[in-house]
């Protein structure tokens, strides 16, 4: 086991905001009514996710500054942790989505800018496969990290604020701002997005370190 | 006294045992929830814990 701190510091967060997410008191909220405490497992897995992409996203400006294969291995292992991490967000937003809108998918901002990362992101491992040659796969693909990520926060972080959406925190909605202001729950979503990013992380490497044992 | 609360808990229905002082009775039955979902989120951390173990033994193999 390597730095087995961050893991067990990791482990005993999510584990906190399991728990607590669900004894905590809540504010009293119309239509979203007990759902909010979803904000400590749906959001925090979309959390996660900017985080490994934010990662893969850096790693892929220093594989283009220095060329380091082990660089490419630790982008890539980052971005396929984030994608676990997206289709995570994009399920349990889909379930939320049946009971609080009534359609499992509508044609907002916020839902269509994450299904376009998702996309993305999917293009990214097409293009990865793609190429024979190691030193061009990481250097392409390296470029197109970095395209993908500026994209992400594009579709998910500007576009959805600039025009009308239904999801809580967009387009005027009570959401995020309001929540944020309550202490209660911001004592639990911030351990759990801290949590599942140190989980992340910890996946991440473990798929970094199969990647160099596959290779040789 | 013993023996009055074994026929009263024995004859009960089981929504009366429900309410006993019990913690994971209480606030119907939430805790055991969040046992379950607990025992789930150790699971998995423990499979990740092993695969870690795995691969640190195939890397000092190496």
């Amino acid at each position: 086991m390597q730095q087995t701190v961050y893991k067990v510091i990791g482990v005993v967060l999510v584990l906190y905001s399991l728990i607590f997410g669900l004894l905590t008191s809540i504010p009293d909220l119309p239509i979203i009514e007990e759902s909010i405490r979803n904000l400590f497992y749906h959001v925090s897995m979309w959390f996660a996710m900017v985080a490994m992409m934010a990662g893969s996203f850096a790693y892929s400006i220093a594989f283009l500054r220095k060329e380091n294969l082990y660089t490419d291995r630790r982008t890539a292992a980052l971005t396929e942790t984030g994608m676990l991490f997206a289709f995570l967000g994009l399920f349990t937003g889909m379930i939320w989505a049946r009971f609080t809108w009534g359609a499992w998918w509508t044609n907002d901002p916020k839902l269509n800018g994450s299904a376009i990362t998702i996309l993305i992101y999917l293009a990214y491992f097409i293009l990865r496969n793609g190429i024979e040659d190691e030193r061009k796969k990481a250097r392409i693909s390296a470029v197109y990290n970095i395209f993908a990520f500026v994209m992400m926060i594009v579709f998910i972080g500007i576009l959805p604020r600039m025009t009308d959406s239904l999801h809580p925190g967009n387009g005027g909605n009570p959401g995020f701002n309001s929540y944020d202001l309550d202490n209660r729950l911001r004592l639990i979503f911030y351990p759990a997005v801290i949590g599942w990013i140190l989980i992340g992380t910890w996946i991440a490497s473990l798929r970094y370190r199969i990647k160099n044992l596959s290779i040789t | 006294m013993k023996n009055l609360f074994l026929t009263l808990t024995a004859t009960a229905p089981i929504s009366l045992l429900a309410q006993s002082k019990n913690f994971m009775y209480s606030e119907g039955k939430i805790y055991v929830v969040i046992a379950v979902i607990a025992v789930i989120f150790l699971g998995l951390a423990g499979y990740l814990y092993r695969m870690d173990r795995k691969i640190s033994a195939l890397e000092n193999e190496k």
